[in-house]
């Protein structure tokens, strides 16, 4: 018997269709991944389980919950389904807690809510959650707050108090995107553990097909509403026949084509690059201790290269990144572009700032809201001394625009009326728009579904011969750097551990990190790419 | 819809008040510095809608004249808050954590440290009882809430992806505060104004009413309430009106802001 079978459901909000004939089912101790992209309807067949869903929305179809038609249910009986029944874990473990509470406050106020227990004995429950949780009391103490603790660290505590009452299914809403490659591991290893311990049922819904096929029984692929496409996730790779399916397998693996080799010239030389940052302790008069974000880092990029620079948060790749952009001093070592520094007599060089460029992760971050495009794409020729004005202006944005696929008449448009990927587009015209030789992109195909990402990185494959660019390509999707780097940097903790052309870096990674790395990142079925 | 009802509301109050000041640059029913004894302290008539005081003057006409001293004042208090204010706040964000940033900061909270009316009270009696003194006075004390919310505000933004684009365009602090900060603080700013414009009509005629506002035979609410007081037994019209109108302009510039804010603020746009 199937402990949640959803049958038929169709979901509208204000009239607006949401969810159509979505059908799937889960069984006791089973975990099924959804699939899709984002718009893909995945999150509100969650948020329609446990009937948290925005007002104006309407429900039609059957949701079976270990017996109970949630449908039917009174808001009472659905607030005692909630929490106790299902639990959830959500995407962003850092807005997820309450950041004044103790997270042994946290965990032990589902339990209060649901049953009658004094304080004490909820508190001994809570640590027993969080202990299989794997955050055990003698390190991790009740009274914590969320604060003092590091993402991966927070999702357990999530992970903790949707299974403090031993709920029948857990729903996980891409519970490992906003963390690491190794801590995303991790947090899989435990979510899979603690289904098999508790016989519960696991939704875990995910844009990622490698993290849903290393760890689902089944799978439904879910697009515009609808599920395209489900089964046993042995066979699915294998057997699928819907077209979306197909291209979202193809998308995820996607490797561009890529001609023009690289010149044996360097064009960015890094030499032993040190930046610290004064930490102030509390107060004006307080003790200062200094952190070491880059320490003594030294790589060359080719002319026409593209240099992967992988690593986890707080690896100091921002921190290089800004450096190398001029954008901040370095405390030790060289920064030369092309033979000349990037910084000269405390003051960034324009000359050389002009021939770099950067795209940046969020596509919805990335542009001031209250600017045309063409202002926006036209901002860096600030950089130059005599920047084309009028008609020539207008051309240049025009095949600024063009270039990256979109229109000329783009330009009179707001940021707004643009989609997360025709963002990433401006913002890839912005970079080019002078002309640079370098161009750095942080994260920039990170926050994409993955066939967006795929015409991205075509985009970024053709420009780069078109136009003889170089990329540094910041990253911590190991799949994606392997598919369109020559050579590859491994960065931890302010240093740069290994470093050699990609392919063998992957093949063989030497440093222990690395291998580490390679390990924790989920890959797709070998048989299937 | 609350968020629309709120603005429709406040702005039409705002409106009536701000167009009976205006009015009354061209016409008033009475000439406020005409002395009319015969007829002081009349009730409402239809002679005089809403009576006479103890002078015999038309409280409709000081009423429609005082609302020029305290708009004025308000005003002018406001634009000093912001004209200082807004460029502080800018610059101790652009500068986070900078000497300067601390002095402009800690000034912000030596200021904020008094009691405003307090220290009006005391910068008119040094310097004077005139509107012109309770306007420095009402101004300075918006310069620091300005300052902050700038700042505040400019800090979140300079965290954003945009403004290191710019810095990768080679700006510099004060191009980059100008062009990407300021404009998108603008909506904080609208609607902090706004309610600053209401403490400025509360302050001036807290200040008339002690009798170092605006001095006579200029009208001014304050001052009227402050005349009314010992009468206020035998001829409650005449404390009434100018309470009212003082009420009803700083209820109606609230729920303005009110309304602004929801208008403003996507995130309870999209709650409703």
């Amino acid at each position: 018997m199937s402990l949640l079978s959803i049958e038929n459901l169709s979901l509208s909000i204000h009239g607006a269709p949401i969810l159509r004939d979505v059908s799937m089912q889960i069984a006791p101790g089973r975990i099924l991944g959804v699939i899709g992209e984002s718009g893909s309807g995945k999150s509100m067949t969650a948020f329609a389980t446990m009937q948290l869903l925005p007002e104006g929305s309407l429900c039609r179809g059957r949701i079976v919950l270990n017996g109970q038609e949630v449908l039917e249910l009174s808001e009472a009986a659905l607030c005692r389904m909630r929490g106790r029944d299902v639990g959830m874990v959500f995407q962003e473990p850092m807005t997820a807690l309450n950041p004044i509470r103790s997270i042994g406050d946290q965990v032990a106020e589902t339990i209060l809510i649901h049953e009658k227990v004094s304080r004490s004995e909820a508190m001994e429950r809570a640590a027993e959650a969080l202990r299989r949780a794997e955050l055990p009391q003698d390190r991790f103490p009740l009274s914590r707050y969320p604060f003092e603790l590091s993402g991966g660290q927070r999702q357990r505590v999530v992970i903790a108090m949707a299974i403090a009452l031993r709920p029948k299914l857990l729903i996980a809403d891409e519970p490992t995107t906003a963390l690491d490659v190794t801590t995303q591991a991790q947090i899989l290893d435990l979510l899979k553990r603690l289904v098999a311990e508790d016989g519960m049922g696991l939704m875990l819904i995910s844009h990622d097909l490698a993290v849903v096929a290393d760890l689902a029984d089944d799978i439904a692929i879910m697009r515009k509403g609808e599920v395209v496409e489900s089964g046993p996730a042995d066979t699915l790779f294998r057997t699928m026949q819907h077209p979306y399916s197909k291209a979202l397998l193809a998308a995820s693996a996607h490797a561009p084509d890529r001609d023009g080799a690289p010149q044996d010239v360097p064009l960015l030389q890094v030499q032993d690059v040190v930046r610290d940052y004064t930490v102030h302790m509390r107060g004006w008069w307080g003790k200062t201790t200094t952190f070491h974000a880059v320490k003594g880092v030294s790589f060359d990029i080719r002319k026409g290269e593209s240099l992967g620079l992988v690593g986890e948060s707080g690896c100091g790749k921002s921190t290089l990144t800004r450096a190398i952009l001029g954008l901040e001093e370095v405390q030790g070592g060289s920064i030369l572009l092309d033979g000349q520094p990037v910084f000269t007599g405390h003051h960034a060089n324009r000359d050389i700032r002009r021939r770099m460029q950067v795209v940046f992760q969020d596509p919805y971050g990335s542009f001031n809201p209250r600017w045309k495009v063409g202002r926006l794409i036209a901002e860096p020729y600030h950089l130059l001394d005599h920047p084309p004005t009028g008609q020539q202006k207008a051309h240049a944005i025009a095949e600024a625009l063009e270039s990256v696929g979109l229109n000329a008449g783009d330009q009179h448009k707001y940021i707004h009326e643009f989609s997360g990927g025709q963002r990433q587009r401006i913002a890839i015209a912005r970079a080019l728009i002078i002309k640079p030789e370098l161009i750095i992109l942080d994260e920039a195909v990170s926050a994409l579904d993955v066939s967006v990402r795929a015409q991205v990185l075509d985009l970024l494959a053709d420009l780069g011969d078109r136009f003889g660019l170089t990329y540094l390509f910041i990253s911590h999707d190991l799949s994606v750097v392997r598919n369109v780097t020559d050579r590859v940097l491994v960065m931890k903790a302010g240093e740069i551990v290994e470093q050699g052309a990609t392919k063998a870096v992957f093949d063989d990674p030497q440093h222990d990190y690395t291998k580490q790395l390679i390990k924790a990142a989920p890959v797709l079925p070998a048989e299937v790419v | 819809m609350r968020g629309n009802r709120n603005l429709w509301l406040g702005g039409c109050l705002t409106l009536i008040f701000a167009g009976a000041a205006l009015i009354s640059f061209l016409w008033v029913p009475y000439d406020t510095t005409v002395l009319d004894i015969a007829n002081k302290i009349k009730g409402p008539s239809g002679a005089h809608p809403l009576g006479t005081d103890h002078f015999g003057r038309d409280i409709l006409s000081m009423i429609m004249v005082g609302a020029r001293t305290s708009i004025a004042v308000a005003l002018v208090a406001v634009g000093i808050g912001m004209g200082l204010g807004v460029p502080l706040g800018l610059t101790a964000a652009a500068k986070k954590g900078s000497f300067l940033d601390e002095l402009i900061m800690r000034g912000n909270d030596l200021v904020f440290a008094f009691p405003s009316l307090l220290i009006a009270i005391m910068i008119t009696a040094v310097f004077g009882a005139s509107a012109l003194n309770a306007i420095i006075a009402i101004g300075i004390f918006n310069i620091p809430v300005f300052a902050r919310l700038t700042r505040s505000g400019a800090l979140s933004l300079w965290t954003r992806d945009y403004v290191m684009a710019a810095r990768v365009a080679g700006k510099g602090a004060a191009r980059i505060s100008a062009e990407h900060i300021l404009p998108n603080v603008t909506n904080l700013l609208i609607v902090q104004g706004t309610i600053q414009f209401s403490l400025g009509i509360l302050a001036e005629a807290g200040l008339s009413y002690v009798g170092l506002g605006a001095q006579p035979p200029t009208a001014s609410w304050g001052r009227m309430l402050a005349d009314s007081q010992t009468m206020i037994s035998f001829a409650p019209h005449m404390a009434l009106f100018p309470g009212l109108a003082i009420l009803l302009t700083v209820l109606g510039l609230n729920l303005m802001g009110d309304g602004l804010r929801d208008l403003f603020d996507p995130k309870l746009r999209r709650a409703r």
